[in-house]
């Protein structure tokens, strides 16, 4: 679709290698155990595990039969024997209190059992499997669970995968020569990468990465919270994509099953509508039905040689674009349906308006509303959230009353969920006196910017007193609301949420790439907390190699999740300036799935 | 065409967003639909070709065949009918003493769960239980190899590099409280999580609590993982004393009220109930949690009453609506849109009666109205409904009043499938008119248009309209009898 498209973007790198590598390690980790063997998978693995291997090359290398490892009894179709390798997450590590290695994703434990001679014999070994490609330019580290694990219990656990994640990055497609990151958990996993990089030994190669950004991901809550409006966004929101691959319910294909489908670059009707708004993918949709039908249609007048050739030529990819069109149009409709349901309109409205701090009581009102209809319990507290994070915490007498109105609708065991929430600072009460505390530092720093104009700017925002409204005027989250904004031709990143709002997490990106640095963004970083670093990698100046292909190739990486949507921010950031990102995250995630970890009503 | 809300539509004018609606009615929404037939109308054009097609085998079904998830699905369903036999030929680990218990679906010994009948396998599981071998993972060997450069003096910072690659480590020899206390500060200092809590691990078994709790007071991270380790592995009680004597008295009480949780009977759970109320929440927490405790003694009783009385049949009510599921540990809210449902009109005394649980819970007009109308509407009660709003001034005039806006009253009302002639009467009491008429044509309230359309002098309008219904009908008449009224003084 019409984009400007700069012509010298860089080519990405080959990540199919990545995979590579994890399954040439598991084979040779399955042969550790010779003969004839059974595999029991743990059932979190398995998607992962289809996208790295098959069953014909497990059979290839002696397994038998393949088991979902479940909580109950293990059967082997031998009586007397159980030869077999057991994949299994380290994620509840202390079962194996003593093979302690955050390093090493999963483990493998071969098990020899022999009930006649009661032989028992158990050998673990790790399979660094942390990697996955889900697509040309996103890897996933499949971990959803590192958001809450790390942000509200403090959990460390993750922070060496994390290291090693990069570590194995640089090592095949490094060495990189500049890295920046803000949040404290960046700051340790770039700790733990350069410790086991100065462990191993190096090797002078050609870089195919040039530059990395490592972001936590709660320097940005709001982003991940609000309404995915980007096709591929809102197909993950309704339909929950999973490890690239989405399951569409009979609604959507028009028969009576569904179907799981690959969802990736390599379709072609979907690689071009992914990072469109919503609102404009029925108009590429409907010229591309047209123009499947004028294709089909040229057969008509065919003669017997003609027709040979278009048979042999041009219909199986017809059929592929029609079986994929097809699909696509029954999503987006099935999606409209839904959206128009439950008022969308009005949601977004009232999302627009607190990203813009504007009608803050009328949204207040929608909030509790939401609430007292007992419309979807993860919606209203994503609203609720939305709300505490752009205003920085609501009003002690607000806060009360929607607490008090949630548990009376969504049941009071949730007070255990508020409770992780304040912990995590997603939704707070205003602390009394902050108002002051705000108001002092602001006063205090602008005693020496001398502008009138830029005082009272800062006065009249004291009202608001939130570091989001701060940040979002700092770095012009939140463009002008007297323009229209042409959604067909997006002019900045902000097209992802209907030109409402540019995303902090990829504003900062740009930001920090376009000053090669954290200068000039001091008051930015002391809003968010700071723990922003910026490095050079040593021995490797990189002045020699600026010109490089490799040096607009950035790879960022999200510790805690991001969103389709941030994705398809920063592609379009990329089309624009030249660059092509790489994303690398724990996992993909969206404000359900965010929320959903934050649950605590169940035993 | 018209378009939704008008409230909606000033809002995307006045600002930058492009206007960009779900509604039905809206232009793109038809298009999708026309690309829709169009792609299907080819369908059958390229069906009656599909005889053979490999794409569908390669990038399509469901699950490919050959893919892992599709052979494990076929493993599971071959052995389902012979598993139950099989499980009593495979013998049981027990599961060790110094193996925590856990609620969590990993555990090594419930891979093995079977009924072992050989007592052979004694001896294996008391080895788990003997210290001195464990830190070297008898249980769970590592390639012989990586003993080899075992020795025994490392320092903190060596042991903590060879816990992180994964080398064989020994903690044993920390055993002065200084140096426990150096390891676990090396540790944080690495910043893995899995180090830190390995370490507590071995300190929580060689130190006695009060020390550990002590020393974790000051060292923050290492207290988190703690707390997380405790939490997974369920060691309540544990957890308990820590928040105790740290003075963290509401993560206490929150804790201990999360256990409820895990008790599935009614009866005790509110007796579990009962007792957390002396627990020291929060003053706001603490009335929830009475609330908590209070509700469901309330649908104890109601449970136990309409379970009753339903099956003996004496209510038409719940001959009419069964009851789908029990209004045990149901959201208070649920609760009372059950009550408006089944208990409407009971007199407050009763337990079960809407007016009861609203003053119980405190809830608020709008709240209570909502759930109200829902209930009764859903019913086709339209006099309940009615009644609602129904309010007398002192001279005895009646006026219809709601402390929501009448839009949204109609809105759940149309969600609930009220007939015309019930929605108009709400349709008009909407104040602002551009409105009115939206829901009016949404809903096809004819009335309310022609008469709004009158009331403004509006007469382009109203031709407009006649346009649009269908001719000869009542409507139209209507129309036709308003325009040719010559004592109407049109303004346009």
């Amino acid at each position: 679709m019409a984009h400007s498209v700069r012509r010298d973007a860089p080519e990405l790198p080959d990540f199919s290698l990545l995979k590579r590598l994890a399954r040439d390690q598991l084979i040779y980790l399955l042969e550790q155990l010779p003969g004839r063997k059974d595999l029991f998978i743990e059932a979190d693995l398995m998607s992962p595990l289809d996208r790295i291997a098959n069953v014909t090359t497990l059979k290839q290398h002696d397994v038998d039969k393949l088991y979902k490892v479940e909580h109950k009894p293990i059967v082997s179709t031998s009586d007397q024997m159980v030869r077999g390798c057991f994949l299994y997450p380290l994620t509840n590590w202390f079962l194996f209190p003593d093979v302690v290695n955050a390093d090493k994703y999963y483990v493998i434990l071969s098990v020899y059992f022999d009930i006649s001679y009661s032989y028992f014999d158990v050998t673990t070994d790790e399979w660094s499997f942390y990697l996955l490609p889900l697509d040309d330019d996103i890897i996933s580290l499949e971990l959803p669970e590192f958001f809450r694990d790390y942000f509200l219990e403090g959990d460390q656990r993750w922070v060496r995968t994390a290291g090693s994640a990069l570590h194995l990055l640089h090592s095949v497609y490094g060495p990189f020569s500049k890295v920046y990151g803000i949040g404290r958990c960046s700051k340790m996993a770039y700790e733990s990468w350069r410790e086991q990089v100065e462990e191993g030994e190096q090797r002078a190669r050609q870089a195919e990465i040039g530059n990395v950004f490592l972001i936590d991901r709660d320097v940005d809550l709001v982003t991940p919270l609000c309404s995915q409006v980007v096709y591929e966004g809102l197909v993950d929101d309704i339909f929950r994509i999973k490890c690239g691959c989405v399951e569409f319910c009979p609604d959507v294909t028009s028969s009576d099953k569904s179907i799981k489908v690959m969802l990736n670059s390599q379709d072609k009707v979907f690689n071009e509508i992914r990072n469109e708004h919503f609102s404009q993918v029925f108009g590429f949709l409907s010229q591309k039905a047209r123009n499947l039908q004028t294709a089909y249609d040229k057969r008509s007048g065919m003669n017997i040689k003609q027709m040979k050739t278009f048979v042999s030529e041009e219909l199986k990819g017809l059929k592929q674009e029609h079986r994929l069109l097809s699909l696509h149009i029954g999503a987006s409709e099935s999606m409209m349906k839904k959206k128009t349901k439950q008022d969308f309109q009005e949601l977004l409205k009232t999302e627009h308006s607190l990203l813009e701090g504007f009608e803050i009581r009328e949204c207040i009102s929608y909030i509790e509303e939401h609430i007292n209809r007992q419309v979807s319990m993860v919606e209203s507290m994503r609203l609720l959230c939305l709300l505490s994070l752009t205003e920085n915490g609501l009003l002690p007498k607000d806060y009360r009353s929607l607490k008090a109105q949630f548990l009376q609708s969504y049941g009071i065991e949730h007070l255990l969920t508020f409770s992780n929430l304040k912990q995590l600072g997603l939704l707070v009460e205003q602390q009394p006196g902050e108002t002051l505390t705000v108001m002092e530092s602001r006063v205090g720093k602008l005693v020496n910017d001398k502008t009138a104009g830029k005082l009272t700017d800062a006065f009249s925002s004291l009202a608001k007193k939130s570091n989001f409204r701060a940040l979002g005027r700092r770095l012009n989250l939140v463009p002008k609301s007297d323009e229209e904004y042409d959604l067909r031709v997006p002019r900045d990143m902000a097209y992802i949420f209907s030109g409402a709002y540019i995303p902090l997490s990829c504003k900062l990106i740009e930001q920090v790439l376009e000053r090669d640095g954290w200068t000039g963004l001091e008051e930015v970083t002391r809003m968010l907390n700071g723990h922003e670093f910026a490095v050079t990698a040593g021995s490797n100046g990189s002045d020699a190699r600026v010109k490089t292909d490799s040096q607009r190739i950035i790879l960022v990486m999200f510790l805690g999740g991001c969103t389709f949507s941030e994705i398809s921010a920063l592609r379009f950031l990329g089309r624009e300036k030249g660059i092509k990102f790489i994303v690398v995250t724990t996992a993909i995630t969206n404000s359900a799935r965010l929320l959903e970890s934050m649950l605590d009503n169940h035993a | 065409m018209m378009r939704g809300k008008p409230d909606e539509d000033d809002y995307w004018n006045s600002s930058k967003f492009k206007a960009f609606t779900f509604d039905d009615e809206d232009d793109d929404f038809t298009r999708l639909k026309e690309s829709k037939r169009a792609v299907n109308s080819i369908r059958s054009l390229v069906e009656e070709e599909d005889e053979e097609d490999d794409v569908e085998k390669v990038s399509w079904s469901g699950e490919p065949v050959g893919s892992i998830s599709w052979s494990v699905k076929e493993t599971e369903s071959s052995i389902r009918s012979t598993g139950e036999v099989r499980d009593q030929s495979f013998p049981k680990i027990h599961t060790a003493p110094s193996l925590p218990k856990n609620s969590s679906g990993y555990s090594l010994s419930s891979l093995f769960k079977g009924k072992a009948k050989t007592g052979s396998f004694q001896s294996f599981s008391e080895s788990f239980g003997d210290p001195s071998i464990r830190n070297y993972a008898p249980e769970l060997r590592k390639p012989k190899s990586e003993y080899k450069d075992y020795v025994s003096d490392w320092t903190p910072e060596e042991t903590v590099k060879r816990m992180q690659q994964g080398k064989v480590y020994s903690l044993e020899k920390f055993r002065s409280l200084q140096d426990k206390l150096l390891l676990l500060d090396e540790a944080v200092n690495a910043h893995d999580g899995n180090v830190i809590t390995a370490v507590l691990i071995y300190l929580k078994k060689s130190l006695s609590k009060e020390i550990l709790f002590r020393e974790l007071i000051t060292r923050e991270i290492a207290l988190r993982h703690y707390i997380h380790y405790l939490k997974e592995i369920g060691e309540q009680k544990l957890l308990v004393e820590l928040f105790k004597s740290m003075d963290r008295t509401e993560d206490m009480a929150l804790m201990q009220y999360r256990d409820h949780l895990n008790v599935r009977d009614e009866n005790k759970r509110r007796d579990f109930l009962k007792n957390c109320l002396s627990f020291p929440f929060s003053p706001d927490d603490a009335t929830h949690v009475q609330d908590h405790y209070t509700l469901l003694e309330r649908q104890i009783i109601i449970e136990a009453n309409d379970k009753q009385v339903e099956s003996s049949g004496q209510a038409d009510i719940f001959k009419k609506y069964p009851r789908k599921a029990s209004i045990l540990n149901m959201p208070i809210i649920t609760t009372l849109y059950y009550s408006c449902f089944y208990h409407y009109g009971e007199s407050d005394g009763t337990f079960s009666s809407p007016a009861n649980i609203r003053k119980t819970f405190r809830i608020s007009d709008k709240q209570f109205l909502l759930t109200c109308l829902g209930a009764r509407a859903k019913l086709k009660a339209w006099f309940d409904v009615d009644a609602l709003f129904t309010t007398k001034n002192w001279l005895g005039y009646t006026k219809k009043r709601s402390p929501i806006g009448f839009h949204r009253i109609v809105d759940i009302l149309q969600k609930n499938n009220a007939p015309v002639q019930v929605l108009q009467d709400y349709v008009n009491l909407v104040e602002d008119v551009e409105q009115k008429i939206s829901l009016a044509q949404k809903y096809k309230c004819h009335d309310v248009i022609i008469n709004t359309y009158r009331d403004l002098k509006d007469r382009q309008q109203l031709i407009v309209y006649r346009g649009k219904v269908e001719k000869g009908s009542s409507e139209y008449r209507k129309i036709e009898e308003i325009l040719s009224n010559s004592q109407l003084r049109w303004k346009n």
